[in-house]
């Protein structure tokens, strides 16, 4: 049972890219999708109407902080997450089990699941595969994702194997344990570290359980490039064309130019929003650091082509003035990052529907390495979907 | 610049239009009425889309020079001024030297130069530099350079000098309007000191009264200045001694029982921190300002705190000194909240799936529930002070209106006694 629709609008006739529509509960959606991270309910200071005016379709919430607070209990008597923070779009919520191995450190992993200590009571929690769902029935999200093992992506090892099939023994009792299949969609996560035989494995099993989609997990933790792109493109051969793809963690706009390439429909990231309120706004050359001194007399908009809000206001001399100081400096960043990301993600889905992908491509590397020094891995990603980057 | 006194009543309290203001004279407020608080020309916590959301939102922006002064090089070498600087090239600026949503410390001024605090620290303005800042900022209306630094302990020699020195200040404030070229066309507030000394006060009032300026600053009224019972006298003693075709301003008086205390005695303009403090200190403005009214046009609607107390049994003989009347505040601290308002931290808004304010049509209400704001409050979420923001504004200037109302059909007693009403 899955209670999504994938359209596929158009398939790149070169590269892995498609554009699809993407029907969930609340909101049709458009892949390529950027999903910007609204941790507790809530996205840096933004309104949710002025993350629909950015147009945002679907957004991501994190299990282990809204489990903790307000509390799955008091999200069902709020009716979910989209009543209690009155969104009206898509939603989805990861599992949970990543971010307390990342931010706990008392964090253990047995068969049962993850134990932790709540870091608000000090008591014993233990966090099962049926825990985690049940709680993101709460949260009431559009997309669920199941339990998994996560392992650093550097990891190496026998511990490597044991989390990718621990992960598939969890998925399965995710897929029992849900009871809302017609309402939310469980994803299936692959793991499987950087090793191919592992990777390969784990997207076997878990289509085997199809599943209403299927993330790719376990990456984007400063592993090598090289591996990175390697393990994305073995996914997304293996997992089926009318299926949603899901690259968890991903966000910078090289990389999601490269994913698009290689096949995958979603993405999400903290980046953006997180950067904005370091005073970092992102610009297609990488990113412009607001609080540094050689923009207080920069009486340009950050972008001159950016038509968010902020670009038509704002001139960096003033965004360096408030930077750090007024809190309406991180709002005021956050909108033109996240138009920035929906804008990407606008053209890339643009250029698929005309089939100039592969131009699409080099432009964009062209843009963000003028001098032509294009790292190996680029190169390599993209001549595997027989973009040659030096033609 | 024109201020229009158009009152119909006999009843204490003056309506009036203030006018031709700005770069092209075209703004006008209505008055009684307030200007909006902004820290570097942005609202607290809102982008200008979210402020222009909001509905009566002051034609006056407030810039306390604090907030800016650290930028004036860069906003000489902009060359357009504050308001263009700051996105908002068309609203109408008024620049005051400290920063009324913030405490000054005391003890800094000197005899040539008066000290404001910016984020990077002291600053000291001596005249000239005070009004080179003015130059490159390019206000339509400032405060002339005061020093108000005259706490309730102050000897009357200190009160004598603060006195003197803010009128040698307001004398080169004029001055500059001859010299530079650039001030030529700024209108210059006076500023009345003298704290709680009657005789200083007059004097003070009388002084700047003989000089042309623009409107009147009642410096140092506000709440923690001075004693409740002399406050109330000398404010109305100096409003006497000024004459009335001219505006009169009452900086950091905000609470709603002042502000209406404050117009009857004749005051005009007040500034918008009161909302903003509000918000800093994680409560919700829920007093009632309107009045049931027989008019269908009537388009306030009646507000409603939803405390089970009335707000009379803790209020002082005064009508509104600070006090918790929730009692229960389980998180222990009674803060300088003030009856107005509704700390929504509270352990007992967790569950509360009620909007802020039962009826308010501002953003927060409509689409948000106490629960939610708690949630963000104790999350340490930005949105907390951006929705708060948005509806604390958008009661303050809506109280203001049902000043004016009030005033037009002689209903102040009424509108008293509602905003001191809880059920
Ligand atoms: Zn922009
Ligand atoms: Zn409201």
């Amino acid at each position: 049972p899955s209670a999504l629709s994938l359209e596929i609008l158009a398939e790149c006739s070169t590269t892995k890219a498609r554009t699809c529509k993407l029907e969930l509960p609340h909101q049709t959606v458009d892949t390529p999708v950027f999903m910007p991270v609204g941790t507790q309910g809530t996205m840096k200071g933004l309104t949710t109407s002025q993350l629909e005016q950015l147009n945002c379709q679907l957004i991501l919430g994190n299990t282990y902080h809204l489990g903790m607070r307000p509390g799955p209990e008091l999200l069902e008597k709020a009716g979910g997450l989209h009543k209690f923070m009155n969104w009206k779009r898509a939603l989805l919520t990861d599992s949970g089990g990543f971010q307390m191995v990342s931010l706990l450190e008392l964090a253990e992993i047995t068969e049962e699941g993850v134990k932790f200590q709540s870091p608000y009571t000090k008591e014993e929690m233990l966090l099962t595969p049926e825990k985690s769902v049940e709680i993101q029935a709460n949260i009431g999200a559009d997309i669920i994702m199941q339990l998994d093992d996560v392992v650093h992506s550097l990891t190496t090892g026998p511990r490597v194997e044991e989390a990718m099939y621990r992960s598939i023994r969890w998925l399965d009792r995710c897929i029992a344990a849900q009871k809302r299949p017609r309402e939310q969609n469980l994803f299936a996560i692959i793991q499987g570290g950087l090793d191919t035989r592992l990777r390969t494995i784990c997207a076997k099993e878990m289509v085997k359980r199809d599943t209403p989609g299927y993330a790719i997990g376990g990456l984007s933790g400063g592993e090598e490039k090289d591996y990175f792109w390697k393990m994305v493109t073995l996914s997304t051969d293996i997992l089926p064309r009318e299926k949603p793809r899901y690259c968890m963690g991903v966000g910078y706009a090289v990389d999601l130019v490269v994913c698009c390439a290689l096949g995958v429909d979603m993405y999400d990231c903290v980046f953006p929003t997180r950067t904005a309120r370091f005073g970092s706004a992102l610009v297609k050359t990488g990113q412009l650091h607001l609080n540094q001194k050689q923009y207080a007399k920069d009486f340009r908009p950050i972008d001159e082509n950016c038509d968010c809000s902020t670009c038509k206001q704002h001139t960096r001399a003033y965004l360096n003035t408030i930077a750090g100081r007024e809190s309406v400096a991180c709002q005021l960043i956050s909108v033109h990052n996240l138009k920035f990301q929906m804008d990407l993600m606008r053209d890339i889905r643009q250029a698929i529907i005309d089939d100039r992908y592969p131009a699409f491509i080099k432009d964009y590397m062209k843009t963000v390495y003028p001098a032509g020094d294009y790292p190996t891995w680029l190169r390599d990603s993209l001549a595997s979907v027989n973009v040659d980057l030096n033609s | 610049m024109k201020f229009n006194l158009h009152n119909t009543q006999r009843a204490p309290g003056r309506l009036a239009t203030f006018s031709e203001l700005g770069r092209h004279g075209n703004t006008s407020m209505e008055t009684p009425g307030c200007l909006l608080y902004t820290r570097c020309g942005s609202a607290p916590n809102l982008s200008h889309d979210l402020l222009s959301g909001i509905e009566g939102v002051p034609l006056v922006t407030q810039i306390p020079l604090p907030t800016i002064v650290e930028s004036s090089d860069v906003l000489e070498a902009f060359g357009q001024g504050v308001a263009a600087f700051s996105g908002r090239p068309d609203t109408v600026v008024c620049t005051c030297t400290q920063d009324p949503g913030k405490s000054t410390p005391t003890g800094f001024n000197d005899k040539k130069s008066v000290s404001v605090w910016a984020a990077g620290g002291r600053k000291k303005l001596t005249l000239e530099g005070f009004l080179d800042l003015q130059e490159v900022l390019q206000p339509d209306l400032m405060e002339a350079l005061s020093d108000g630094d005259t706490p309730a302990d102050s000897s009357s020699k200190r009160v004598k000098k603060s006195v003197d020195r803010t009128l040698e200040f307001l004398d080169g404030c004029l001055d500059a309007k001859q010299s530079r070229q650039e001030l030529r066309d700024v209108e210059v507030l006076g500023v009345i000191e003298g704290s709680e000394l009657l005789e200083e006060r007059l004097r003070s009032a009388r002084e700047t009264a003989k000089r042309p300026v623009a409107g009147y600053v009642l410096d140092g009224f506000h709440e923690e200045s001075m004693e409740e019972r002399t406050r109330w006298s000398i404010m109305k003693a100096v409003l006497n001694e000024i004459p009335e075709d001219k505006p009169r301003f009452l900086p950091r008086v905000g609470r709603p029982d002042e502000v209406l205390r404050a117009v009857e005695l004749g005051v005009d303009i007040f500034d918008s921190t009161f909302p903003y403090e509000a918000t800093e200190r994680g409560c919700a403005l829920v007093f009632s300002y309107a009045l049931a009214s027989p008019l269908p046009n009537d388009a306030v609607s009646r507000h409603t705190p939803a405390s089970a107390s009335s707000v009379d049994d803790c209020l002082g003989d005064d009508g509104g000194t600070v006090c918790d009347f929730d009692g229960q505040g389980e998180n222990g601290d009674l803060n300088s909240r003030t009856v107005y308002e509704m700390k929504l931290s509270d352990q007992r808004f967790v569950e509360d799936f009620t909007a802020v304010v039962e009826g308010c049509q501002c953003y927060c209400c409509v689409n948000h529930t106490r629960a939610y704001i708690n949630h963000l409050i104790n999350a340490k979420e930005l949105l907390a002070g951006v929705l708060l923001m948005i509806h604390n504004f958008h009661h303050f200037f809506q109280f203001f209106q049902s000043v004016r109302k009030a005033l037009r059909d002689g209903t102040m007693q009424r509108l008293k006694a509602e905003i001191n009403k809880c059920r």
